[in-house]
């Protein structure tokens, strides 16, 4: 093709502080915190911004229809392109990746992204499981969905029980590094964390995300706007979108098609042969801790069978070979809507040496992926410190 | 900047009920139909994007079933916007336009009929100050059409002239619902009677973009876009000049349209009021074919109106019945957000 | 063609909203019968007072009073009043200026009829007798025959106890059909039959049916009866009680492939201790009287499935 897109840069990230209720602002103020934040980091203003593209899950968490209209005026968009993505758990990833595309297609020069979720609001479980009349209900809550596929993905690869707490008690630890992280559990050990409740046998409570109210925005701009960039910007090197359906005849649950798919085409736009080797760290959407090991293998950093080997061996530790999660992830942290853009973001942060206590020395090139609870939408950037080559 | 045009358009017979059919199975027949068209199938197609409501149907995550009826195996490069299919569309054509696809298919669907419609959009407003009250859709555009009145903009009879003229335009459109004489009916909030509403419709609708050659050789005679813009005004009514569309017209000056005329215009109006709006934003002159399938008062599909807009426009050039033709999407109470594309045909 | 099922869906939540500093102050405000705006870079007094700026986006904070009475800019008279709307009669619905304000107010106006209502009258607020920081603390607006009367005022927003937070309900109802496919599909487990429907393009069996095989895009039509026994492909054991059901914990939540069918679809087990349940076992739906779907499933006591043989459902 004879289109040479604009390179992307992420030149500004604003997150808010995730905490389970953020009782003293409104949801414009939520996500203006995040909004003025990477706006500072990048000096510059609401003028500045050609277009607003924001990202949540359902409306019915904040029971708003459609808010980016009345969220119009709190993030400076009035006389502006506003777009509203929705991809359900992997939006937060999908709606930086539709901003990034304003700018490669050169439509727009600086794009405001933002991802939200006000959980407070209601209660997640409620938006999840409205009464739909003549269906069964649900039997098993939260983590009911998830906890079958993860005994699928031991049972497949063998895997010893105590990988799911390795995670968690990692991921705890890394969150006491972040200052933006929900939950601080400054006492946290391995064995409080196998010692917590078993909810969704194999799945214990310590090994669940929280339920965070929260906002996550970037700014992305041109070449231009990143010589100007007051900070080193981070560099899109490569990002895509991969959706299969919910549930099909020999859909894999424990290492989804889309997801190979998905981070092949992004190892290919960025030129990555050996994920494993030239990735220096994942941000990766980790809800329960077992999804760890069976990322790992799906996004090609381990062999199938092999993933949760790195987890036992430390490899994915902050100081491990491959950080994974540096920030605490999804398990320390999970404002659902803002959830992936939050790892796009910190993907960035780390390549743009900024992680502060949490940052892994040395990274140039990090991996931000979000996915959909049901495993079949997924959203993943790489992003580098240096502009990419092609 | 790559040329992009619409290649295939396809919809549903928009209708008053559709209890016999779930979404997927009320969209599919449509999506099988642009494919037909075209002679693409899902793995032919490089970018997939759909536009609806959650609030719509009631449910969440109910774009997601819907997505059983694209066939997304091999899986697919795909988006979706909780946001009228006119964006959806937007956001594809900006992907062709970074080289990253050549073809997109883009669709959107709305069971507007299971939910008291006025009553649901009552959840789009200010969740603090105005929500609370519950004021419904068509009072919202009462408002709107008081203000015009008020102005000497257009009265009651004006006003019913467009919706009989609309309905009357909709005679030919075999897909439209509310269509022939329509009478004007009783006040449902005044200014506004019943056929200054547009109808409760459900409905799919689906179009293919292709960039140059690929377009060329997909149709006959493709639509291509010459410009695409939207813009968001502020949210609350009372900050905002209710008689005009600042963002119509800044997005119709970035799309393109006053560069040289039109011939034909697909306006998305629900309520005839607000097609005063719009024409007045848009400088449409009385030469202009305004709503030649009807409208959004024949047949308003919520999430659906303002892409079918976008694909009547386009049918239009590829039947050779215009050269050059604006098409309009909005979204909020009283035109608060609005997309404006341009479409020309290759000289006959 | 099997009866096309419909039925009322209720979606309705008591949303709990936190305010910010400017939204706390106004609402406050009302609950004391005082109006609030807040005034922009250029001076412009706006009512209600937002939080950001329309044109500017800047944060807005310099709060001030305005009058309770003002003029109407625009009207629409709604003969028939929607739950939840104010006054519980017809009304005529009113953008406001109020004194002192430069832009307008959303609110109700009690008249008795259309012809009662004008743009360019003048109008008051009637408070409501209970108050609680909230937007329905004005009951509504009234005409009033006063000219226009105070300019702004400074005021500090402070009152005590300020209110943090509203409490918002909102109910919509829906009535939900599910379609052909799922109405086919629930018709039949109701008379205690599993029925899937197949895929013509890869002959796959879905069940339940979705109207669509999702993989090829294709409508499935052919009817096949599948199970009734099965075999569990995987499977939680749940410890933690599920909203609204009344099951007693432990128990087991399973994937299970019915035979015949080309996916799991999801059940309990019961009839057999939690912790004896394994990928591979055999089991058949338990119905209970007037049940909608089979109430468990429980083992056939057949020997286990060998995991090969069922590994490409898991």
């Amino acid at each position: 093709m004879s289109v040479t897109k604009e390179p992307v840069a992420v030149v500004g990230i604003g997150q808010t502080k995730h905490v389970a209720a953020r009782k003293d602002v409104s949801i414009a103020g939520l996500v203006r915190e995040a909004a003025q934040r990477a706006l500072q980091d990048a000096q510059l203003t609401w003028a500045d911004i050609d277009a607003v593209v924001i990202g949540k899950a359902p409306d019915f968490f904040e029971g708003v229809m459609m808010p980016e209209l009345y969220l119009a005026d709190a993030l400076g968009a009035v006389g502006k392109p506003m777009l509203r993505v929705h991809t359900a758990g992997s939006v937060g990833g999908s709606t930086a990746l539709v901003a990034s595309k304003l700018v490669a297609s050169r439509v727009h020069k600086t794009v405001l992204t933002l991802a939200f979720e006000k959980q407070s609001e209601s209660n997640a479980m409620w938006g999840l499981s409205l009464p739909v009349p003549f269906q069964q209900p649900l039997l098993a809550g939260a983590g009911g969905f998830f906890a079958p596929h993860v005994r699928a993905y031991m049972r497949r690869t063998g895997a010893p029980d105590h990988i799911g707490s390795l995670v968690a008690y990692k991921d705890r630890r890394n969150a006491l590094k972040n200052p933006y992280a929900h939950l601080h559990e400054k006492d946290i050990t391995l064995e409080k964390v196998q010692a917590s409740p078993m909810l969704w046998d194999p799945v214990r409570y310590s090994e669940t995300c929280p339920s965070s109210d929260g906002a996550c925005a970037m700014i992305l701009t041109d070449r231009e706007g990143a010589a100007r960039s007051p900070q080193a910007p981070a560099w899109v090197h490569g990002g895509a979108m991969r959706s299969e359906p919910t549930m099909f005849a020999g859909k894999d649950f424990v290492s989804p098609q889309a997801g190979k798919d998905c981070a092949a085409d992004v190892y290919q736009q960025a030129g990555i042969k050996d994920p494993r080797r030239e990735i220096d760290l994942a941000e990766i959407y980790v809800p329960f801790s077992w999804y760890e090991p069976m990322w790992l293998e799906n996004l090609g950093f381990a062999e199938e069978g092999e993933g949760w080997k790195l987890t036992e061996a430390g490899v994915t530790e902050l100081d491990g070979d491959l950080p994974i999660n540096p920030s605490g992830g999804v398990l320390s942290t999970n404002p659902i809507g803002a959830s992936g853009m939050i790892r796009f973001a910190e993907a960035a942060l780390q390549v743009r040496g900024q992680a502060g206590e949490h940052q892994v020395d040395g990274a140039r090139k990090a991996m931000g992926h979000a996915y959909g609870g049901g495993s079949q939408f997924f959203a993943m950037w790489l992003v580098g410190s240096e502009p990419p080559q092609n | 900047m790559r040329e992009v045009a619409i290649v295939a358009f396809a919809q549903s017979d928009q209708v008053r009920h559709s209890d016999e059919q779930s979404e997927v199975e009320m969209l599919m027949p449509v999506l099988h139909q642009v494919k037909e068209q075209t002679g693409l199938n899902a793995s032919d197609i490089g970018f997939t994007c759909s536009g609806s409501s959650d609030y719509l149907a009631g449910r969440a995550f109910s774009f997601t079933m819907a997505l059983d009826g694209v066939g997304a195996w091999p899986p697919i490069s795909e988006s979706h916007v909780e946001m009228d299919g006119a964006w959806a569309m937007y956001e594809a054509w900006v992907k062709i336009l970074t080289g990253e696809a050549d073809t997109a298919l883009v669709y959107s669907y709305g069971k507007t009929s299971p939910g008291s419609v006025r009553d649901v959009l009552t959840r789009q407003l200010d969740p603090y100050y105005v929500a609370p009250l519950w004021p419904d859709a068509v009072a919202l555009a009462a408002l709107q059409a008081q203000a015009l009145i008020d102005a000497g903009e257009t009265d009651e009879p004006a006003l019913a002239g467009i919706a009989a003229r609309s309905r009357d335009s909709a005679a030919d459109n075999a897909h439209a619902l509310m269509k022939g004489s329509v009478p004007q009916g009783d006040y449902v909030v005044q200014p506004l009677r019943k056929g200054d509403c547009p109808p409760i419709s459900d409905g799919a609708v689906a179009v293919v973009l292709a960039a140059g050659d690929k377009a060329r050789e997909l149709c006959a005679r493709p639509a291509w876009i010459r410009g695409m813009d939207h813009r968001i005004e502020a949210h609350s009514l009372g900050v905002r000049d209710l008689t005009d569309s600042p963002s119509t017209r800044l997005a119709a000056e970035r799309a393109g349209v006053f560069e040289r005329p039109v011939d034909t215009a697909e306006l998305h109006a629900p309520f005839t009021s607000q097609e005063v709006v719009l024409r007045k934003a848009l400088k449409l002159g009385d030469d202009v074919n305004v709503n030649p399938s009807g409208g959004a008062l024949a047949a308003n599909t919520v999430m659906a109106a303002g892409l079918l807009r976008i694909g009547e426009a386009a049918a239009r050039i590829h039947r050779g019945e215009s050269d050059r033709a604006l098409a309009h999407a909005t979204s909020g109470p009283c035109l608060q957000q609005n997309l404006v594309a341009v479409l020309e045909g290759d000289a006959q | 063609m099997p009866e096309l099922l419909k039925a009322p869906l209720v979606v309705e939540f008591p949303f709990t909203r936190s305010l910010g500093p400017v939204q706390s102050a106004f609402l406050t405000g009302l609950r004391e019968r005082t109006v609030l705006g807040v005034k922009t870079s250029d001076d412009k007094i706006l009512v209600p007072p937002v939080e950001y700026d329309p044109v500017t986006a800047d944060e807005l904070r310099d709060l001030v009073e305005v009058g309770a009475t003002g003029t109407v800019t625009t009207w629409a008279w709604n003969p028939e009043h929607r739950r939840g709307q104010p006054l519980g009669k017809p009304f005529a619905w009113i953008l406001v200026k109020l004194d002192g304000a430069d832009t307008a107010l959303l609110h109700a106006l009690d008249v008795d009829g259309p012809d009662a209502v004008h743009t360019g009258m003048r109008v008051r607020i009637r408070w409501a007798e209970e108050r609680t920081g909230a937007i329905t603390d004005i009951a509504c607006f009234e005409p009033y025959d006063g000219d226009e009367a105070s300019e702004a005022t400074p005021h500090d927003g402070e009152f005590e106890d300020k209110v943090s937070g509203i409490v918002a309900p909102a109910r919509l109802d829906y009535m939900y059909s599910p379609g052909r496919a799922a109405s086919a599909y629930i018709t039949s487990v109701a008379e205690r039959k599993m029925v899937g429907e197949r895929c013509p393009s890869c002959s796959k069996v879905y069940i339940p049916p979705r109207g669509a095989c999702p993989t090829c895009g294709v409508a499935t039509r052919e009817e096949v009866e599948v199970g009734p026994s099965g075999t569990v492909t995987t499977f939680c054991i749940v410890n933690v009680k599920a909203k609204n059901l009344d099951i007693e914990l432990p128990y087991v939540y399973a994937h299970i492939a019915l035979d015949g069918a080309d996916l799991a679809l999801h059940g309990r087990i019961a009839g057999i201790p939690y912790d004896q349940v394994r990928m591979g076992l055999r089991v058949e739906p338990v119905w209970t009287e007037g049940g909608r779907y089979p109430d468990h499933y429980r083992p056939t006591g057949e020997p286990d499935a060998d995991y090969d043989t069922y590994k490409e459902l898991v």
